[in-house]
């Protein structure tokens, strides 16, 4: 079939508003990169601040604070992204073992739910039962004897309750991958395994594991784009002061250095390193997961 | 065979009472805040208040309500969700349909879809960006919260996966009738696609309603804040403002208050959620679909 030119302006022109929007807002923040290498100033802009090399980026290395914020992003997320794969994988294979329809359909309408509220919504509501003053998830754990905990004011506490809150808020909507792989292996396996009399336990170990064992490979090698990204919208509406050292990632450390101290060039700096190492990240998860799950975005 | 059968059932009991649980796990801590807000200031402030209401009354939402803060952040959210849904749904179906085309086709398409994917990439960070919205005078205007995330790059891929799936005859068709692409996208492609543009555009309204980091450093004015963005700051106020307790931010803060508006900022989502539910499975199993 031939294109004729009619079809191909028609094309460009659909494509158009689009394409100006990411140029505007997409790539001429990457141009605004420049801004890491100056003494930026607003009102003189781009083009007129003060250049200064890599300065903002020497400078960088020698405060202390930078390396603790790599130290704290790359230790949050990876235990995120471990607890976020173990999590849904073992809720899923329990929920497949369970058969009354009604009951599964109930269980997935509530467990998806939190994955749809925001941050600002689900932290308000943590930080109020989980207080410890009079928080209801305290008060439960006195019945038992249990002294009241101080969940997001002890450090060591805090970075516990990151990844359980995280787990909380997204196990659920992780499931559904898992869930539509176990749908997709064939019942004949079960029912052969059956006669030959496999327990239950045997059949999950032979038959259902290595049956989603890819979209299990997949996703750990996709998750491994994010470990630079360690929940900023979590962690900035649950950190506060008391648990800043173990806390505080590389987003909220731009965020406060950026917006808050006015520091642009030393902000950017910090973003364009971490987008340099994000972008091999990605293109490096990527291409794991082509080569071992057969994955492509289009 | 009969102790097998036994050990089995056992199993059987136990999963559902774990899977009970879990699942209770995740509406209870909604549920509490929801009763809080349902209960008298008295007890809600005494921390007494479990899974069902104490001193019931809707006194807390008739204050809230009559706040005029209140209803410039939700119409602020609203003008956001209408605009930026609208301009999502629009720019997702125009870029998705000319690219979902053969590249022997469209010769320019690998070109546009680099340009896409790269977005997804690679980023130029907070601080530019924060600098163009400033430099272009959005500040302080829905536009900042519309424009930049105009192009959902994500939920066009969805869409140009699903529109390559679609049977090519059908547009074979169409051009030997004599058929201009306009009518072959309105006419054939955007009503086979219905069901994912319903999902993805379901998808950026609930992104939407839950923005608040962009409402935060691009609104300066609070008055323009949306609501999620409005209940954040409320939310961080809440520890600091126990000195004065006569103060409006204090009447804001106070328990009973806060509870009644997470429960009114989560309600949309709460409505919306049967139809999420129904569309956003079909959505992921459909863009997973490749050649």
């Amino acid at each position: 079939m031939k294109i004729t030119g009619k079809d191909r302006a028609f094309f460009h022109l659909l494509l158009a508003p689009g394409m100006l929007l990411l140029i505007v807002f997409a790539y001429l923040p990457m141009v605004g990169i420049v801004i890491a290498f100056q003494e930026f100033n607003p009102t003189k802009g781009f083009i007129y601040s003060e250049w200064v090399g890599l300065e903002h980026v020497r400078f960088l290395f020698e405060l202390p604070d930078t390396l603790q914020t790599v130290r704290n992003t790359v230790e949050i997320s990876l235990m995120k992204i471990a607890a976020g794969l173990i999590v849904p994988i073992a809720f899923a294979l329990l929920l497949n073992e369970a058969r009354i329809v009604w009951f599964k359909r109930t269980v997935q309408s509530l467990v998806y739910l939190p994955h749809f509220l925001s941050w600002v919504i689900l932290g308000g509501i943590l930080v109020d039962v989980l207080s410890i003053n009079g928080g209801a998830f305290n008060q439960a754990l006195s019945w038992f004897g249990i002294q009241p905990i101080f969940f997001f004011g002890d450090e060591g506490w805090f970075r516990f309750m990151l990844i359980a809150t995280d787990v909380w808020k997204e196990f659920g909507f992780s499931t559904i991958v898992y869930l539509a792989a176990l749908t997709g292996i064939n019942p004949a396996l079960y029912e052969a395994a059956s006669i030959d009399g496999a327990s239950r336990w045997q059949r999950t170990i032979y038959i259902t594991i290595p049956g989603i064992l890819p979209v299990v490979v997949l996703m750990s090698t996709l998750s491994l784009g994010n470990v630079l990204n360690a929940g900023f919208d979590q962690i900035f509406n649950l950190y506060n002061p008391m648990v800043i050292g173990t806390s505080d990632i590389i987003d909220t450390y731009i965020y406060r250095m950026g917006l808050i101290q006015a520091q642009y060039g030393l902000a950017t700096a910090i973003g364009l390193l971490k987008s340099l190492i994000g972008f091999a990240l990605i293109v490096t998860s990527y291409r794991l997961a082509y080569r071992y799950a057969n994955y492509r975005i289009f | 065979m009969r102790i097998r059968l036994h050990r089995l059932q056992a199993f059987d009991i136990l999963n559902y009472v774990v899977l009970a649980a879990v699942s209770l796990l995740c509406l209870v801590p909604i549920w509490h805040i929801a009763m809080v807000s349902l209960s008298g200031e008295g007890p809600a402030n005494q921390y007494i208040v479990g899974l069902v209401p104490i001193e019931f009354s809707l006194s807390n939402y008739a204050t809230v309500l009559r706040l005029d803060k209140f209803w410039d952040a939700f119409g602020m959210s609203a003008a956001r969700v209408a605009l930026g849904g609208l301009v999502n749904f629009l720019l997702t179906v125009m870029m998705a349909y000319p690219l979902s085309k053969e590249t022997s086709y469209f010769k320019s398409r690998n070109v546009y879809i680099w340009a896409l994917v790269f977005t997804m990439l690679f980023s130029g960070g907070l601080i530019p960006a924060y600098m163009i919205i400033n430099e272009l005078h959005l500040i302080d205007t829905i536009w900042a919260l519309v424009l930049p995330g105009a192009v959902p790059v994500f939920n066009v891929i969805l869409m140009i996966n699903f529109m390559r799936q679609l049977p090519k005859e059908l547009e074979e068709a169409c051009l030997v009738d004599g058929a201009s692409q306009w009518a072959i996208m309105t006419r054939i492609y955007v009503p086979l696609s219905l069901p994912v543009i319903a999902t993805v555009t379901l998808f950026s309204v609930v992104g939407h309603w839950n923005a608040w980091f962009d409402g935060l450093i691009y609104m300066n004015q609070t008055e323009k804040y949306p609501l999620q963005t409005y209940l954040h700051v409320v939310l961080a106020s809440r520890n600091l403002v126990n000195a004065d307790e006569n103060s409006v931010m204090a009447s804001l803060t106070d328990r009973s208050a806060i509870s009644t508006q997470i429960i009114l900022a989560s309600l949309p989502i709460l409505v919306v959620y049967p139809f999420l539910q129904r569309f956003f499975i079909h959505g992921i199993v459909m863009g997973s679909v490749k050649e």
